[in-house]
Parts: structure tokens; sequence; C-alpha cells
């Protein structure tokens, strides 16, 4: 039993913006990294499944440069047996999920697990390329995954306004993960320094074809009319807002 | 040049993201063409304005599942080869549009939220990074461009003066490997939100479950009725019954307090309609400063305690 685990380490920016020479990015000097929230979701949901079933592989697998191993061995720190990154540059969600079905491909798995979207692109279309590049079936957005390990999964998809579709999905899939299926545990700080020795595969990113896009400019948002803004310590604000809203409730 | 749009419909009810998307399709060249997939798809409405045909494609399925709408959209662009096709960005989409663009080669984006053309190219919008910059894609080299639209940014076209001419369309589905089996209403809740005249809602600025008391104490002095966005539902403190937002509930309320809400995207769609929204955050960057009609960055602690004293 192999379960594949996709995942990413996302960029988060700050208070302050800058921009790249060529105006196509944002600074890197100005950006955080951390485990994508939806993939963290999808890695506990893989290590729940190893539990239940008391043997599965949990394989976790990334594409990016050197700096995105740090979500590998969050991943191995959670619990993770091994992992693999594929060495590519990271760009939109159809070459994305070429580099990852180089790695995923090999491992032939039984079920494949994605985040639903990055926190820092939120396109919600990896899983889903990734699953037509592995020829498998897929269910995007799942809410709650109910498998024995062989056979058909049934899976809660988790439709706008909370409406739930019930799905019957046969295996291997890809399923994208939706928080909020289970709180991801927390790696312990001799989790995190172990995993810090582990090895991680590295593989080469196949050749692509031409990106699904091409960014032009990168640019900080118009402001618009934006929020008229109350100035003052908290009982001044306070009293603001209630005068605010006596007025609008009328 | 043609458009081609894929309406989305849920237990026989067309969702307005489709009339969204045929607005949004009016920037692009072309006839507009609206393909319903369905057992049923006489029976949905789209007489709108701008739309040019109507594809009625007829599958065994009733409702949505994702291989059935990939076999039949690859049909439908090997028929027509249309150079736009447009669908929402939404749970059934995510299903399978990635994986028509991945299959086919198409130019591809996600979220987008406006579209034009320029000199004979096809620009679209979207954001990174939690919503902080935007940016500009373009598709070159791409024979078609296949683009998920954000929902509640185009106004929903309007009802034709004359109805379009309609195709009917039979497609053979070869198999359908994830099948829908029933849907699950959400429980009846206690509170009905998107009955409120004055929300309180709250977000991960309030750090720790033990502190939803406060807000409830806070709610029940200011005579509102206490919302959440989506993050509090995730960490099982705050029952789904409160959530606003893409899958939560979309509510208008008069009046809109959000206490530590950052604003995400999703967030928005489900209360930006809102009369007057109030936004109290620490990140003087917070997207709901943009959407927001009034905004303080302050401690949302230290303001909900004086807000206490003054009711």
């Amino acid at each position: 039993m192999k379960i594949v685990v996709c995942v990413k380490l996302v960029k988060v920016v700050g208070d302050e913006v800058e921009f790249t020479a060529d105006g196509l990015d944002v600074d890197s000097d100005y950006l955080e990294h951390a485990l994508n929230e939806w993939d963290a979701c999808a890695v506990e949901e893989a290590l729940r499944i190893r539990e239940r079933l008391g043997q599965a592989e949990v394989i976790a697998v990334t594409a990016g440069d050197k700096k995105s191993e740090e979500a590998l061995r969050r991943c191995l720190a959670m619990g993770a047996d091994r992992a693999v990154r594929v060495d590519s540059a990271v760009t939109d969600p159809i070459s994305t999920a070429n580099a990852l079905a180089s790695a995923v491909a090999p491992e032939s798995p039984d079920l494949v697990l994605c985040g639903v979207q990055s926190s820092d692109s939120v396109q919600g279309s990896t899983g889903t390329a990734l699953s037509e590049l592995l020829g498998l079936p897929r269910v995007a957005v799942v809410k709650k995954l109910e498998w024995s390990g062989a056979g058909p999964a049934t899976v809660h998809r988790e439709l706008e306004g909370g409406l739930v579709d019930v799905v019957e999905v046969d295996t291997p899939a890809v399923l994208t993960i939706q928080t909020g299926i289970n709180q991801p545990r927390y790696a312990t700080l001799r989790a995190i320094k172990l995993a810090e020795q582990q090895e991680i595969t590295l593989v080469t990113a196949p050749a692509g074809g031409d990106p699904a896009y091409r960014v032009r400019r990168m640019f900080t948002p118009p402001k618009g009319e934006g929020a008229q803004m109350l100035k003052g310590n908290p009982s001044e604000i306070a009293s603001q807002i209630a005068v605010i809203i006596k007025e609008r409730l009328k | 040049m043609s458009v081609l749009v894929i309406a989305e419909h849920t237990r026989g009810e067309v969702r307005d993201i489709t009339y969204e998307l045929i607005t949004a399709g009016h920037a692009l060249e072309g006839p507009l063409v609206v393909a319903a997939i369905g057992s049923d798809p006489g029976a949905l409405d789209l007489n709108r304005a701008g739309v040019d045909e109507i594809i009625h494609v007829r599958v065994p399925q009733a409702d949505f599942e994702n291989d059935v709408y990939q076999q039949a959209l690859e049909a439908l662009i090997a028929e027509r080869r249309p150079d736009h096709i447009l669908v929402g960005f939404s749970v059934n989409s995510l299903g399978y549009a990635p994986a028509v663009a991945t299959k086919l080669g198409l130019g591809f984006a996600s979220d987008v939220f406006a579209i034009r053309r320029e000199a004979g190219t096809t620009v679209a919008t979207r954001a990174f990074y939690g919503s902080k910059v935007h940016a500009e894609l373009d598709f070159p080299g791409q024979r078609a461009v296949m683009l998920m639209l954000r929902p509640t940014i185009w106004p929903a076209a309007g009802a034709a003066s004359a109805p379009p001419s309609v195709t009917e369309r039979n497609v053979t589905i070869a198999g359908s490997r994830a099948r829908h089996k029933e849907f699950l209403d959400l429980p009846k809740a206690d509170v009905d939100i998107t009955g409120a005249d004055f929300l309180l809602a709250i977000g991960r600025g309030i750090g720790d479950k033990e502190n939803i008391a406060l807000f409830e104490r806070l709610s029940e002095k200011m005579a509102a009725t206490l919302a959440s966005s989506r993050p509090l539902v995730d960490a099982g403190w705050m029952p789904s019954s409160r959530q606003v937002g893409q899958s939560g509930k979309t509510v208008k309320p008069k009046v809109y307090l959000a206490l530590g809400i950052s604003g995400a995207v999703q967030h928005l769609a489900g209360m930006k309609a809102s009369g007057t929204i109030i936004a109290v955050n620490k990140d003087p960057e917070a997207a709901l400063f943009n959407a927001a009609h009034y905004g303080a960055v302050a401690d949302l602690f230290e303001v909900a305690r004086e807000l206490e004293k003054l009711y």
C-alpha cells in the first residue's frame, strides 16, 4: 500500500512588497515560507489512513528548488516515510503537475492526495491536472474520506453553500483535500530534528512543453476607494464603530 | 473566433456563475455558445442576452460527474474548436477543467477576475500571494485558452429578447470513475445568519477557542448575530451554520462588523454585498480593508473590550 501526498512550500507576503527587477514576481526578500495549509491536511489524512489500515507507506512529493525541501522535511516530521523532490521551477499548475507526475507515476501509488489549492496561487488545479497525466480518476475538494484500502472509496465533495455531494470513486485515485477534513498534527521538536537528517530523493524534471500561461507583469492591486480608516485609541475606535452601527441599523 | 461557455447547474437549477460567464464572454471576440450538459438540458433556463447558440448535450447522468463533463467538453471542443472556453471557478469545474486543459494542451488560468483582448492577445488578470499582488497573464503559442472565472465579479446576463438557436447533441459516455451517489444538505441550523441585520463576524485573529465565549457575550450585548470565517469552522470552534463565504452562507446584513478577518477571496464572495462593512484587524494590509467601508488597524481584543462597555 502506497499513498503519495503532493505538497508545496508556499510563499507568504508580509506587510511590504517589492518586485523583482523584471517586474514578473515578488522579490524573494519579501517572502516567508510555509508548508501549504491544505497540503498539511492531505498529509494528515494519509497518516490517518496508514494508522487505520495498520500498514501503508506515505511518500511526500514536491516540485521545486532546493528551498522547497523545507516542505518535505515538515511532512517527514509529521510522519511521512520518505520524500521526493522533483527539481523544477514552480510555474503554472499544469507544468507543476507535469513535474509531479514524473515522480508519482513510477511509485504506482494506491492513492494520491493533494491539497485543494495553494495559499499563494489559489489555482485549485494541480491535483486534477495530475490525475489526467497519471490516467487516474479524481475527486476535487474532498471534505471526508472513507476507504477500506481496496476498491472504491466514498468521499464527500464540499460544494458551494455547504451542500455535500457523496461520490463513489474508483481507486487508485487522486483526491484534492479541503481544510477542515482533519486537524493536522504538530511535529514534535525531536521529529523535526530527525527529519533534518533524512535523505530526500531527487528526481530530474521532465522537459516541459509550452507553459499554460506567461506572467506579463505583476503589481500591487489598485487600492480602489478602500475603507475609511478610523483613527484613535481602541476606546475612540470603539465609539466611532458604535455610532456607525447605530446610524446604519436605524 | 468563438467563445464556449459551460453552464453550471446543481439539482436542476442553473447557478448564477453561468450568467456571469455569459457577461464575461462579451469581452472576447466571436459568437458565444453555451453548452448545457445533463440528462435534461432543455429544462435549464439559458435564454440570456448575448447568447448566440445553446447546445443541449444529453448524457445519461442527471447530476455532475467529472468524467462525464470531461468527455462531453472534449467532444464539444473537437467539434467546435472554440478559441476561448469559459467555466466557473467552482468546485464542479475544479474536477474536470484543468484535466481537459492538460489533455488538450490549452492555455489555462484559474480564479481569473478580469479578461480583455489587446492587440489580438488574450490577457487575464488574477491574484497571487493572498491577494496582495495581481498579475496579468497571457498565453503565447496556445491555440485555445480555458479560463476559470471567479464568481460574483461580472454581473449576471439579463433575459434575452429573442430565444437563441438550440442545437441538440448526444454524447456517448465511455464510463464514469467518480459517481454521484446523493446530496446531503447542511443540518438544520439553530440560527439563520442570512436573515440577520447585524452580523458580528470573527476570524482567525481571535487566536484561541477559549476566546469564542468573549465574542458570544459581545454579540449578545450588541444584539448582533455571531458569524465566522472558515478557519474557525475548520478548527471545530464554530458550527458550519455560522460560516460566511463561498462554502458557507452568502449574507447581506445592514451591518457587517468583522473582527480579525483578513478577507480571503472566498470570504469576500459571501459578504461583500453587505450594507456597511466595518473591519478591525491589526494587519494594515488585510485584504478586507479594500472591501470594507470603514476600517481600523487595532488590537481586536481591546476594541471588543471597549465596545462591550458601550452596550
